[in-house]
């Protein structure tokens, strides 16, 4: 036995193992936070069932409590004494529950601990539903009579418990007031917004003409007329969403909540009406589905911690497609340059070396650069030359969307110069000097010849550059990103792709949500969401790069012989 | 014979037909040429255009470093001083000794009180005298003593040998009138009190003084006897008052006369929060009194020192910016600059830096009333200008060849008036772009005003003009490599073990799936790992911090525990597992270590600690616990560094020759003796290329210490408290600092500092990596 131990020992095996003990650390670390991203993250559209319990710890009065259970801990009964809390000291631990209780007007929280012990009576009613709601969280409650303008309607009443024929009118009404609420959307981001933007136009217009001195009676009478007319189609626009709205507020829901208080909700502020207690489970994939659907493709709501994050991934594609349709011809003209043109030697090994570097260099110091030359320099000269009239006002001279291209665009050069001149150098010689042989020019040689070729290789470092510009905030927060646009950078308005315009990003969501949001419990299960977007797209980007390197390094090996 | 026709025939022919052909291929060698010369032209248009694109975008790059350092450099251009224009005054204004002398806002106007109480408002371009007004001086009285409040206040007192004071101040109307909306320059003289003097002595004083804060002025005064007299002036905020500024407002004037006797005061000065009276007399005494007691009453000299580090007897006394400091200054030219602080002999004035002179006294002595500037002339015309908390002499010249008697600085310290002995006003352009910025202010310990030693701050926000910015670069500088070490405690074990592992002993299969892996690890945005480690892991190691240590401790011994139980295992289950796999064979061993090592905890920690392990901490070694601190820094960036260096260091380890460890191997050597001592002495360049890169990426990354730490700039290395970190505080910071100012291009000094670190950490790396990729190839 000892001496299998000695052997042991002298093998070195306890090292080996100590190293395998790393690599192993390294892949529970990576596999854990994937899933515990993708837990979080996906848990969240989950329609949870919602319980209804007595809570009475000792020497209070017993209240009814209604919501969904968030997790539970053991907790120190010394922690809880701390946060004054009356414990039995007998007891060192204590289970504890987090409740998400939703109703804020009237809990005033939207999360709360109850300790397990004094919960009782738990039971799920099939009648309790859940109202998400355009403000003020989710509303938990059962409904009990349909209102129109005020009115109860007859025979809307609940009859029962859980009655059915209340249910579907309130289902029918709730699509009715959808549709409006789709319409006065429309109406107020398109139309609203063309009309004031063509009258902004008109304004800058007037102003520049005033600046160069040009301005004529009959131009200045001009510029009235359309102005009015502008004016006159504001004011049918806006007529029309008085209607609308008057129209949208007709309906509301009298509901039953906690303790017996009766609620009124107007059905214009419901998003969304379920009863997850009676859903089986082809119901709650229903609800859990359409979650996930308004989570991608929604705007956000309630300062960014409820609703869809689709303006922060459209703002993200665009920003990241302008960024690639820089950053590609001049990553590849440069290595280009640094493979076939330049005359090697020491100053090209040591622009390789600087190149190389450049990518380790801080992504923050690339930030402060964007926002001092870009856009305090070349954005303010563009200003003063273009955009005279709307100063002081800036234009160009602020951060938005084309600054954080170029500057997410030197940040990633680097990548794509390597893995461009890689791909060049792993092309053999004798392709070219066969290709020259023929007759063909150098140009000709590299356009037709060796381009074709490193083309995977120029995809590889586009996408890797692609996957390090999505995932990149730091600079951003210096040079264009913002926690909540008005619009969408590029849209139905002139000049349709707004350049200039400030745009929300995927990153910065998860930073600005998590961190900087009044209510961060209840924005929490969203940043786990929108996180696990990021991972997706970004592991999507970067396995696409590994397949394709190894596409090409399949194809050399093919040529090496 | 009959050939030859046929012959020629053909030959004719044969020549016909090659003329079409000839020209068929004369055309067609045309186009050719034309095309060829199409695409040589082609060829050489795009050969300049690649070279000049790609020198371009090279340029660009290099472009970083040169916007950098443009952007910096002002921070540290010497101050210039530049002569304007000379003149002299008309006779009348330029009677007498000027008491004070003062420049408008604009640097248009000028202002010059003459020893026998005439004001004039001259132009700063030539002299031309715009206003004058007299003081009104009874018949026989004389000016004995002059007081400033403040040189941003502006309110002058001038005490008459009746024992009367005088209270004024000038004041500049702006408006704009004429064709080009011209700006026009108002000056006027502006009596607080009312045109009548207040009477505070019985006859001549020895020194007085005033002071203007808010709603109040308090005039102080020194009788001959050395009777203190004090008188308190109050704004009654009428509603009249309310509605209209600009009207005569009604002052309620409260008179105390004090016991104190204060003899031999030379200088009677009022501080900025008007709490402390100090009598400075020529032999450096000083004696302060607080003022509040001296009106209830209750008066005592408090404290009454001796200036005892001024070496020769006092020549002028006066408070800088802010009214906290003051200035000294003695017959060798040298200024000292003096506050109240709390040390070990409790509250005193103590001095807290020296500006030494020439060894002659000072004949004018000014202060700046933006910037903590000071500026001194001496005997000989050598004008002083420098900076209290930047220690930094900014301009040292002499001025002129006869004496210079009177000095003033313009508001925004571009300005500068001289008036020599003969009555000769000279005004001088000063620029001092940044004169708060030195080596010292950026890393050294510095002693602010109103703090008890000397220390390193960053403290950037300013609350108004008499703030002292604190810009000391060395606490973020710490915080950055605290975050650095704390990451490189994880990550380098973890990464340089795992990359042994993986390059040397993993089996092939294995390899090709957890390289894919640690890419992806690579690929994690960092705000995800900063929001993660900030809302997930910090709440769970607050709550489980034993867990996390025990889990520490256990995970080594549970390996160790592995790798002797494997030895004992059968010999079938043994071989069921080829060599290579023992990662795979751990992983449930370490998750379930951990499971337990987190189970564990509460009762240990019950057991141990009395249930609160930070409230031991704290009680026991006085170690603060934070939330967000270095060691929930030190997972997330250990994790983020991880896979870089894990890529370098495998492929160093990897790349070594096969031939080299066979040839240990087939020598008997261990599989372990050839690794250590075979192919780790070969890879150690490349590992030590991995690590620098990996600290590299660690000192710059941003958004996870932004994330997980509370970003307070504190210098402590314990392990539970924060930091910040210059990258955090370049994203915090930037987009309020204002574009030019001292701040904003510190900030870009930080981002400097960064660039070059990683720049030249990267590069060493690199060569490192280079040669050793030489050294693989001859072998």
């Amino acid at each position: 036995m000892s001496k299998k131990l000695r052997k042991w020992l002298r093998a070195g095996s306890p090292w080996v193992w100590f190293n395998a003990g790393a690599v192993a650390i390294s892949i529970i670390m990576v596999a854990g936070l994937i899933g515990l991203l993708a837990f979080h993250g996906l848990r969240h559209f989950w329609p949870t069932d919602v319980m209804q319990a007595r809570y009475q710890p000792p020497g209070l009065p017993a209240t009814e409590v209604i919501g969904e259970l968030i997790e539970s801990e053991t907790v120190l009964a010394e922690r809880l004494q701390d946060s004054g809390v009356d414990v039995d000291p007998a007891k060192n631990f204590y289970q504890r529950d987090l409740w998400k209780f939703g109703n804020r007007e009237i809990t005033g929280t939207d999360f709360g601990w109850l300790l397990t012990d004094y919960i009782s009576e738990k039971k799920f009613p099939d009648a309790l539903t859940v109202l998400e709601r355009q403000q003020w969280g989710n509303f938990y409650g059962i409904p009990i009579a349909l209102l129109e303008r005020g009115e109860t309607l007859a025979n809307s009443r609940a009859q029962a418990e859980n009655d059915s024929l209340l249910w579907a009118e309130l289902q029918f009404r709730l699509d009715r007031a959808y549709e409006l609420r789709e319409e006065i959307s429309s109406l107020q981001g398109q139309e609203l917004g063309r009309v004031n933007s063509e009258l902004e136009r008109l304004r800058l217009l007037e102003r520049a003409l005033v600046i160069a001195d040009e301005m004529s009676p009959t131009l200045k009478q001009e510029i009235n007329e359309n102005r009015a007319t502008l004016e006159s189609r504001l004011l049918v626009i806006q007529l029309r969403l008085n209607r609308l709205k008057a129209e949208i507020s007709r309906d509301s829901v009298l509901m039953r909540a906690v303790n017996n208080r009766e609620v009124q909700i107007a059905l214009e502020d419901i998003v969304r009406a379920y009863q997850p207690n009676q859903l089986g489970l082809p119901g709650k994939f229903a609800v859990y589905f359409s979650r996930l659907w308004e989570f991608l493709s929604a705007e956000p709501r309630e300062a960014n911690t409820e609703g869809g994050v689709f303006p922060a991934i459209f703002g993200t594609v665009v920003m990241v497609l302008l960024m690639s349709i820089i950053v590609t011809p001049f990553g590849v003209i440069a290595a280009i340059y640094l493979r076939e043109y330049a005359k090697q030697g020491l100053v090209t090994r040591l622009i390789r070396i600087a190149v190389n570097n450049l990518a380790g260099v801080p992504s923050i110091v690339y930030g402060v650069f964007g926002l001092g030359f870009f856009i305090y320099f070349i954005g303010g000269e563009i200003d003063q030359l273009f955009y005279a009239e709307a100063l002081p006002a800036p234009t160009f001279g602020t951060p938005g969307l084309l600054w954080a291209s170029l500057t997410l665009a030197l940040l990633t050069v680097p990548v794509v110069i390597v893995a461009t001149e890689e791909g060049l150098t792993r092309i053999p010689r004798s392709i070219r000097e066969g290709s020259l042989a023929l007759g063909a020019t150098k140009f000709e040689t590299i356009w037709r010849v060796v381009l074709p070729m490193a083309s995977p290789a120029m995809m590889t470092g586009l996408i890797l550059a692609i996957a390090r510009a999505a995932g990149e905030v730091a600079p951003l927060m210096l040079v264009g990103v913002v926690k909540l646009a008005p619009s969408l950078p590029v849209n139905g308005i002139y000049p349709y792709v707004h350049l200039d315009q400030q745009f929300m990003h995927l990153g910065f969501h998860i930073y600005d949500v998590g961190f900087q949001s009044p209510n961060v419990e209840a924005a929490r299960p969203l940043v786990f969401a929108t996180a696990l977007l990021l991972v997706i797209v970004i592991a999507v980007l970067n396995l696409t790069a590994a397949a394709l390197r190894n596409r090409l390094r399949e194809n050399y090996q093919a040529l090496d012989v | 014979m009959n050939t030859m026709p046929d012959k020629d025939k053909t030959t004719i022919e044969q020549s016909s037909d090659a003329l079409t052909v000839e020209s068929v291929f004369a055309t067609h060698a045309d186009r050719l040429r034309a095309k060829r010369k199409m695409r040589e032209l082609l060829d050489r248009g795009a050969g300049v255009t690649i070279s000049l694109g790609g020198i371009g975008i090279i340029a660009t790059l290099l472009l970083l470093l040169i916007y950098l350092v443009y952007v910096v450099q002002p921070l540290f251009e010497s101050a210039q001083i530049q002569r304007l224009t000379s003149f002299q005054l008309s006779p009348s204004a330029a009677s007498g000794e000027p008491l004070y002398l003062a420049l408008e806002e604009q640097a248009e106007l000028s202002m010059r009180l003459s020893s026998s109480g005439r004001v004039d408002f001259f132009s700063l371009a030539d002299g031309a005298v715009i206003n004058s007004e007299q003081i009104s001086i009874p018949a026989g009285a004389q000016i004995t003593q002059f007081a400033l409040a403040s040189e941003e206040s502006g309110l002058i007192a001038l005490g008459l040998d009746t024992g009367a004071v005088h209270l004024f101040s000038a004041d500049y109307e702006i408006s704009f009138s004429g064709p080009n909306n011209a700006r026009q320059i108002t000056p006027r003289i502006n009596y607080p009190l009312g045109r009548e003097p207040v009477f505070i002595a019985a006859d001549a004083m020895q020194a007085i003084a005033v002071a203007q804060a808010n709603d109040s002025i308090v005039i102080a005064a020194v009788a001959g006897s050395g009777e203190l007299s004090l008188v308190r002036a109050t704004r009654q905020s009428s509603l009249l008052a309310l509605l209209d500024p600009s009207a005569d407002t009604d002052y309620q004037l409260e008179f105390t006369r004090s016991e104190l006797a204060l003899v031999d005061t030379d200088w009677l000065l009022i501080d900025g929060d008007q709490r402390w009276l100090l009598a400075i007399s020529a032999q450096r005494m000083v004696s302060a009194t607080a003022l509040d007691a001296v009106f209830s009453g209750s008066a005592a000299v408090q404290a009454s020192d001796r200036l005892a580090l001024q070496t020769e007897s006092i020549q002028d006394a006066r408070f800088l910016l802010g009214g906290l400091s003051l200035l000294v200054a003695d017959a060798n030219g040298d200024i000292g600059q003096w506050f109240f602080s709390v040390g070990e002999e409790g509250l005193a004035l103590r001095r807290v830096r020296n500006f030494a002179g020439s060894g002659t006294p000072l004949t004018a002595l000014t202060v700046e009333q933006r910037q903590k500037n000071v500026a001194a002339i001496d005997e000989r015309a050598v004008l002083r200008l420098f900076n209290t908390t930047a220690e930094r002499t900014l301009i040292k010249q002499q001025l002129d060849d006869i004496r210079i008697r009177s000095l003033a600085l313009s508001p925004r310290g571009d300005r500068l008036l001289t008036e020599t002995d003969s009555g000769l006003l000279t005004s001088w352009s000063v620029s001092s772009p940044h004169p708060e910025i030195s080596w010292s202010a950026l890393w050294e310990r510095v002693w602010y005003e109103d703090y008890a030693e000397p220390d390193y701050i960053w403290q950037s926000s300013s609350a108004g003009n008499a703030f002292e910015p604190k810009y000391s670069l060395t606490p973020l500088t710490f915080g950055t490599l605290k975050a650095a070490f704390y990451a490189m405690l994880l990550a380098a074990p973890l990464a340089v073990c795992g990359a042994i592992f993986t390059g040397y002993f993993m089996a092939p299969p294995m390899r090709r799936k957890v390289k894919p892996l640690v890419e992806l690890m690579e690929a994690l945005p960092t705000v995800v790992l900063g929001f993660l480690a900030g809302l997930w892991l910090a709440p769970f190691v607050e709550t489980n911090l034993l867990g996390i240590f025990a889990l520490i401790v256990l995970l080594p011994v549970s390996i160790i525990a592995m790798s002797a139980a494997w030895v004992f295992l059968p010999r079938s289950i043994r071989h069921s597992i080829p060599d290579g796999w023992e990662a795979a064979i751990l992983v449930p061993v370490i998750i379930l270590s951990g499971m337990f090592a987190l189970w564990i905890a509460p009762p240990l920690e019950m057991l141990w600690f009395g249930g609160d392990m930070q409230a031991w901490l704290s009680n026991e070694f006085g170690l603060a616990y934070d939330q967000r601190n270095a060691m929930i820094v030190g997972f997330a960036m250990g994790f983020a560094v991880i896979p870089t260096i894990f890529s370098i260091a495998e492929d160093a380890v990897f790349t070594v020759p096969r031939q080299l460890s066979n040839g240990s191997l087939a020598l008997g050597a261990t599989p372990w003796q050839t690794l250590a001592k075979v192919v780790l002495p070969m890879a150690s360049p490349g590992i030590f290329s991995a690590l620098m890169i990996g600290m590299g990426r660690a000192v710059g990354e941003t958004m996870i210490v932004l994330m997980a730490t509370g970003n307070t700039p504190i210098m402590d290395i314990n392990i539970f408290e924060g930091m910040r970190t210059l990258a955090a505080n370049i994203a915090v910071e930037v987009p309020e600092s204002e574009v030019g100012s001292s701040h904003y291009r510190i900030l870009f000094l930080s981002a400097l500092v960064l660039f070059a670190f990683t720049f030249v950490v990267n590069t060493v790396a690199e060569l490192v990596r280079q040669r050793l990729r030489t050294r693989y190839r001859l072998l």
